[in-house]
C-alpha cells in the first residue's frame, strides 16, 4: 500500500473548541439514559415474570440473580437488591450504565420473545445500585486475615473486581496502576454521557472502601517493577493490563497532524473539566466499526462537529457495535458508511485534509477492494480500528493476548490474568469483572490448597 | 341493536347500570352529572333520620390497595352515611327526579331500629317522587356501632322485622341491601324475602384493614395516629360478591327474588357476569370513583355489542342464565378428565409452569428435552388442576383440554363416564349401601 500522501490543496482545516454554548454542551454530556424514578422502577419491575432458571441470568456474564433483585425492588427494597447485584458483580453500577444489555440479559428476557419489549434490566440495576451509592453505606468488609498478599496489576474493571473479591476473602492486596487514577477505561474510555458525575471515580472509591487493598498509582509493570519481583514478593499475581497499544492504519499517519487515535482523544475528553476545552473538527471522519468508533463519532457530534462520518469496511451486521449503538450514532446525526476501506490519507502542509477510501466487497468471505475510490474531505480523522495487546511480560500468548485456562491461570505458576488482555474475551466491562471475580476465587482455592499441603 | 332498558320490580330505567349509594350519589350536582353521562339510575347516598347530621372524619377516609402500576385493585373507606341535612337531600331528590323522570331514583335509608323512625321518614321520601327505597343493612363501620347498618344486617330477624315495617308504611318497592360480613348470605336474603322485600341488593363493603404503617406502628391510613377498620370494595371483592349473588339466586328459598348486583364491577363483562348469575340490575361505586362517570359509555356499548353478537334482544333474555349451572361440589363429575396442553409455538420459555407444578403441585411438567430447555405436560402425572394455565404469562399458551376417549393415563380410569361423589365408590356412604 502506498505511503505517499496525495497532495491536494484544501482550505485551512477548521478545528475549534467551544463550538456549542456551554449549556448545550452540558446537556450533551449529561446522562444519556436518565435513571428511573421510584414509580417507574416499580412499573418496570412488575413486568418481570420471575422466571424459573431465568434465561437473563444465564446471559449475564457475571450471573447476577436478576429475577431476585427485581423482586426486591418491587417489594420496596432497592438497597437489598443492590447487595444481590454487587455480590455477583461488584461493578453492577457501572455495568448498569455501559453493558450492551440489548445483546446480553435483555436479549434473553422472555418478555422480548413475548412482546418485543424486554424488562428494563439495566435501568433497574442502576436504580438499585444508585440507591446504595446515595445511601453512602458500605455493605462489604475485609475478610478474616489470611496473612497472604496478592499483587494485582492494573486497576481497571478486571483488577478492581479481583482485588475486591480477594479482600472479602481476607487476603491483603497490593494494586499497581500505571495511571494516576484507578478504574481503567471506566475512567478514561467509556463515553462521557454514559457515566457522568464522576461515577467511575466514586465507584472505584466504593470498591476500595472494603479495606485491605493498597493502591499504588503511577507504578507500571515493566517500567517500575518486574513480574519476577512480584512473583517473589507476593503469594500470587493477577494481571489485568487491558490493551494499551492501538492498531495502526499503516498509511503513515504518525507523520501527520489531524489524525488521532480515538481512544486517546476519548481519554482527553473524559479527563477534561469542561468538554468545551476540547477542540474538534468541523468535518470528522472516524474509521472503524466498534464501540470506540460509535463513541468517538457520537461525542464528536455532541461537541459540535458538523459533519461526522463513520467508515467501516464491511456491512452493518459485521460491526462490533450493536444495532442499538449504531442507531445511537445515527440519531446523533452521524452518517455510517459501509464497504469502504482506507487507502490513503490526503494532506496539505503536514495536516490531514481528507481520506481516500476504496470500495470493498466480500468474496467467499474474503474482503477485496474493487479498485474504485472515494474521497472524504475532513478536518480531522480518527482511527478506531481496535486496541492492540502490547507490553506484556514473558508468558504464553494466543493471538497476541495472554493465554489462560477456565480459571484464568496463565502459563506461569502463581500468575493469573483477566479482562481485555486475555485471549478469547469479549472486551466488555462486565466480562472483565467476571474474569477478576473468577481469578480471585481460583487464587483463593490455590492459596488454601498451598496452606494445607 | 339490543334493548338495554330494564324494569326492575316495576322501576324503569334506560339501562341496568346504576350508581350505588355512595359518594357518587351524594347530592344533586353529582347525580345530574351522572345522568347527563348516561347512567340508568342511582341509589341516593344513604339518608339518616332528621336532626343534626352525622359527622365524618376530616382525615383520610379512603385507603387503597394498588397494583404496581397504581391501578386501584381495592378501595377501603370509613365514610358514614350522608353528612348533609335530611331536608336538603329530600329537596334535591325531588328536583332531580322531576328533571330526569326516565331514570331510576332509589333512596337509601338507615334509621334506628324502631318502627317509629321508619314510619316517620318513609312518607317524606315518598313525597319526593322517588321510585323506591333501599334499606342499608350493610354499612360495616361507624353506623353499626350505633345499632344500625351491618348490626341489623347480621341479624336475620331484624332484617325481616324492619323490611316488614317498611312494606307496611310505603307503597314504594323495598330493596334490602345486604352486608357480606356474615357466614352464610342465604340467611339474611331469606329473611328479607320473609319480610316482603321486593329485591335484595348486594354486596355492601367487606370489613377490612388496608395495611400497617411499619414506621408509625399503626394501621394505615391513620387519623391522628390511630385507625379503625373500614369497608372494602372495588375489583378485588368481585369474586366474593359473585358467589353471594349466585348462592341467593340458586337457593330454593330465594330463587326468583330480584337481585341488584354490586361488587367491583368495572367493565361491561363484569356486569354481564353478575347478570348471568341472576342480577336484574347492577350497581357501581368504586369504578366510577376511580375513573369518573364516563365509564358508562364503555359499559353500555360493551354490553350492547355482546348482546347483539349473542342474539339477546333484551336484558331479560340472559339474566340468570348461568344459575342452573352453579351447583355444589358433590354434584361435579369426578370422571371428567382434562389435561394441560402447552402450545410450543406460543411458549416464551419462562419456566413458570414448570416450577409451579414442580414445587407445589404434581411434578407434571418437564424442564428439558434433548438437553434443551423444554416444557411439556406429562399426562400420567397431570391432575388438570389449572395452576399452570394461571401462572403462564402468555394468553392461551396453556389450556386445559378435556379427554374425550381412552383412559386417563394417570388413574387408568376410562374417560367419558359420569360419577359424582354421591355415586363414587370411595364415598363411605355409597360403599355402605
Ligand atoms: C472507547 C471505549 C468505549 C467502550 N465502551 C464500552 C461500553 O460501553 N460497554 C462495555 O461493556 N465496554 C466498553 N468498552 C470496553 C471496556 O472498557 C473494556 O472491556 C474494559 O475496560 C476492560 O477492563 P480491563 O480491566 O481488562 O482493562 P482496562 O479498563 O483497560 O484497565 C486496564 C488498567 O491497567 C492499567 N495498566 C495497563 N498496563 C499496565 C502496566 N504495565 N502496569 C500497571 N498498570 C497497567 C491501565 O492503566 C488500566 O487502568 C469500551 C472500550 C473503549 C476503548
Ligand atoms: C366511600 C364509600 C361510601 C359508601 N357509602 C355507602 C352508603 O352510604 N350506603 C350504602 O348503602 N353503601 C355505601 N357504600 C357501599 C357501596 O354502595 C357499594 O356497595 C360498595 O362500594 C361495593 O361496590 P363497588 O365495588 O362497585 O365499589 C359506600 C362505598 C364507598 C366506597
Ligand atoms: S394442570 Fe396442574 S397438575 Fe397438570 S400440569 Fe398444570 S399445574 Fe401440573
Amino acid at each position: 500500500m502506498s505511503q505517499d500522501h496525495v497532495a491536494i490543496v484544501f482550505a485551512e482545516p477548521d478545528i475549534a473548541a467551544r463550538r456549542l454554548p456551554s449549556a448545550t454542551l452540558e446537556a450533551n454530556f449529561g446522562d444519556i439514559h436518565p435513571p428511573l424514578d421510584r414509580h417507574e422502577a416499580r412499573v418496570a419491575a412488575d413486568r418481570c415474570l420471575f422466571c424459573w432458571d431465568a434465561p437473563c441470568v444465564t446471559a449475564c456474564p457475571t450471573g447476577i440473580d436478576i429475577p431476585l433483585f427485581i423482586r426486591q425492588i418491587a417489594a420496596g427494597n432497592p438497597l437489598v437488591a443492590a447487595k444481590t447485584i454487587l455480590d455477583a458483580n461488584i461493578m453492577g453500577g457501572m455495568c448498569a450504565r455501559v453493558c450492551p444489555t440489548e445483546t446480553l440479559c435483555e436479549q434473553a428476557c422472555v418478555r422480548e420473545a413475548a412482546e418485543g419489549a424486554p424488562v428494563k434490566i439495566g435501568l433497574l440495576q442502576r436504580h438499585a445500585t444508585d440507591a446504595l451509592m446515595e445511601s453512602g453505606r458500605q455493605p462489604y468488609r475485609q475478610g478474616t486475615p489470611t496473612g497472604r498478599n496478592v499483587a494485582v496489576v492494573g486497576a481497571g474493571p478486571a483488577g478492581l473486581s479481583c482485588a475486591h473479591k480477594l479482600a472479602t476473602l481476607g487476603h491483603e492486596v497490593t494494586l499497581y496502576e500505571a495511571r494516576e487514577k484507578p478504574a481503567g477505561l471506566n475512567e478514561y474510555g467509556i463515553a462521557a454521557y454514559k457515566t457522568p458525575n464522576d461515577f467511575a471515580a466514586r465507584e472505584a472509591e466504593f470498591i476500595l472502601g472494603v479495606g485491605g487493598i493498597a493502591l499504588k498509582t503511577g507504578v507500571a509493570l515493566g517500567r517500575d517493577i518486574t513480574l519476577e519481583t512480584l512473583r517473589t514478593e507476593h503469594d500470587a499475581v493477577f494481571l489485568a493490563l487491558g490493551l494499551s497499544a492501538v492498531n495502526a492504519l499503516g498509511l503513515g499517519e504518525e507523520a501527520l497532524d489531524g489524525v488521532e487515535d480515538a481512544v486517546a482523544f476519548i481519554a482527553r475528553l473524559r479527563q477534561a473539566k469542561d468538554p468545551g476545552e476540547i477542540a474538534i473538527g468541523r468535518r470528522v471522519v472516524v474509521i472503524g466499526g466498534g464501540m470506540t468508533a460509535i463513541d468517538m463519532a457520537t461525542q464528536a457530534r455532541r461537541l459540535g462537529a458538523e459533519d461526522v462520518t463513520i467508515v467501516y469496511r464491511r456491512g452493518p451486521e459485521s460491526m462490533a457495535a450493536s444495532r442499538y449503538e449504531q442507531e445511537l450514532a445515527q440519531t446523533n446525526g452521524v452518517l455510517i458508511r459501509h464497504w469502504l476501506k482506507p487507502k490513503a490519507l490526503v494532506a496539505a502542509g503536514g495536516r490531514v485534509t481528507g481520506v481516500t477510501f476504496e470500495y470493498t466487497q466480500a468474496q467467499d468471505g474474503r474482503l477485496t477492494g474493487t479498485g474504485e475510490t472515494l474521497n472524504l474531505p475532513c478536518d480531522q480523522a480518527f482511527k478506531a480500528i481496535g486496541q492492540a495487546p502490547g507490553g506484556f511480560p514473558a508468558l504464553a500468548l494466543e493471538g497476541g493476548r495472554i493465554r489462560v485456562d477456565a480459571e484464568r491461570r496463565t502459563s506461569l505458576a502463581g500468575v493469573w490474568a483477566g479482562g481485555d488482555c486475555i485471549a478469547g474475551g469479549q472486551d466488555l466491562t462486565v466480562a472483565a469483572v467476571e474474569d477478576g471475580k473468577q481469578a480471585a476465587l481460583s487464587i483463593d482455592r490455590a492459596l488454601a490448597a498451598r496452606a494445607t499441603a | 341493536m339490543a334493548d338495554l332498558s330494564v324494569s326492575f320490580c316495576g322501576v324503569k330505567a334506560p339501562n341496568p347500570f346504576w350508581l350505588a349509594s355512595a359518594p357518587p350519589t351524594d347530592k344533586a350536582y353529582n347525580v345530574e352529572r351522572a345522568f347527563r353521562a348516561g347512567w340508568g339510575g342511582v341509589v341516593w347516598k344513604t339518608l339518616g333520620e332528621d336532626g343534626p347530621p352525622i359527622v365524618n372524619v376530616s382525615g383520610p377516609r379512603y385507603g387503597a390497595w394498588h397494583g404496581p402500576d397504581r391501578r386501584v385493585l381495592g378501595l377501603n373507606n370509613i365514610e358514614l352515611i350522608t353528612d348533609r341535612p335530611l331536608e336538603i337531600n329530600l329537596r334535591e331528590i325531588a328536583q332531580v327526579k322531576r328533571d330526569w323522570p326516565d331514570r331510576a331514583m332509589i333512596v337509601s335509608l338507615m334509621v334506628p331500629c324502631v318502627e317509629e323512625a321508619w314510619k316517620a321518614i318513609l312518607p317524606r321520601v315518598e313525597a319526593t317522587g322517588a321510585d323506591g327505597i333501599e334499606l342499608n343493612f350493610g354499612c360495616p363501620h361507624g353506623m353499626s356501632e350505633r345499632g344500625m347498618g351491618a348490626a341489623v344486617g347480621q341479624v336475620p330477624d331484624y332484617i325481616e322485622m324492619v323490611t316488614r315495617w317498611c312494606k307496611a308504611h310505603t307503597r314504594m318497592p323495598v330493596f334490602v341491601k345486604l352486608t357480606p360480613n356474615i357466614t352464610d348470605i342465604r340467611f339474611p336474603a331469606r329473611a328479607a324475602r320473609q319480610g316482603g322485600a321486593d329485591a335484595v341488593t348486594l354486596i355492601n363493603t367487606i370489613t377490612s384493614v388496608m395495611g400497617v404503617d411499619l414506621d408509625a406502628m399503626a394501621p394505615w391510613p391513620p387519623i391522628d395516629g390511630q385507625a379503625s377498620h373500614g369497608g372494602y370494595c372495588g375489583p378485588s371483592v368481585k369474586p366474593i360478591a359473585l358467589n353471594m349473588v349466585g348462592q341467593i339466586a340458586r337457593d330454593p328459598q330465594t330463587h326468583g327474588l330480584p337481585i341488584s348486583g354490586i361488587g367491583g364491577i368495572t367493565t361491561w363483562r363484569d356486569a354481564a357476569e353478575f347478570m348471568a348469575l341472576g342480577c336484574g340490575t347492577v350497581q357501581v361505586c368504586t369504578a366510577a370513583m376511580v375513573y369518573g362517570f364516563k365509564i358508562i359509555d364503555e359499559l353500555t356499548s360493551g354490553l350492547s355489542a355482546w348482546m347483539d353478537e349473542k342474539g339477546y334482544a333484551s336484558v331479560s333474555d340472559f339474566v340468570g342464565r348461568a344459575v342452573p349451572r352453579f351447583t355444589e361440589w358433590q354434584h361435579l363429575n369426578l370422571d371428567y378428565v382434562a389435561k394441560a396442553r402447552i402450545d410450543q409455538d406460543l411458549c416464551i420459555q419462562c419456566g413458570r409452569c414448570h416450577i409451579a407444578c414442580e414445587d407445589t403441585s404434581h411434578q407434571a411438567i418437564t424442564r428439558e428435552k434433548d438437553g434443551k430447555r423444554h416444557f411439556e405436560v406429562i399426562d400420567a402425572e397431570c391432575v388438570g388442576c389449572n395452576l399452570c394455565t394461571i401462572v403462564c404469562p402468555v394468553e392461551d399458551c396453556i389450556t386445559l383440554v378435556p379427554l374425550t376417549e381412552g383412559v386417563d393415563p394417570r388413574t387408568g380410569t376410562p374417560v367419558g363416564g359420569r360419577r359424582t361423589w354421591m355415586e363414587h365408590p370411595n364415598n363411605p356412604s355409597v360403599a355402605a349401601e
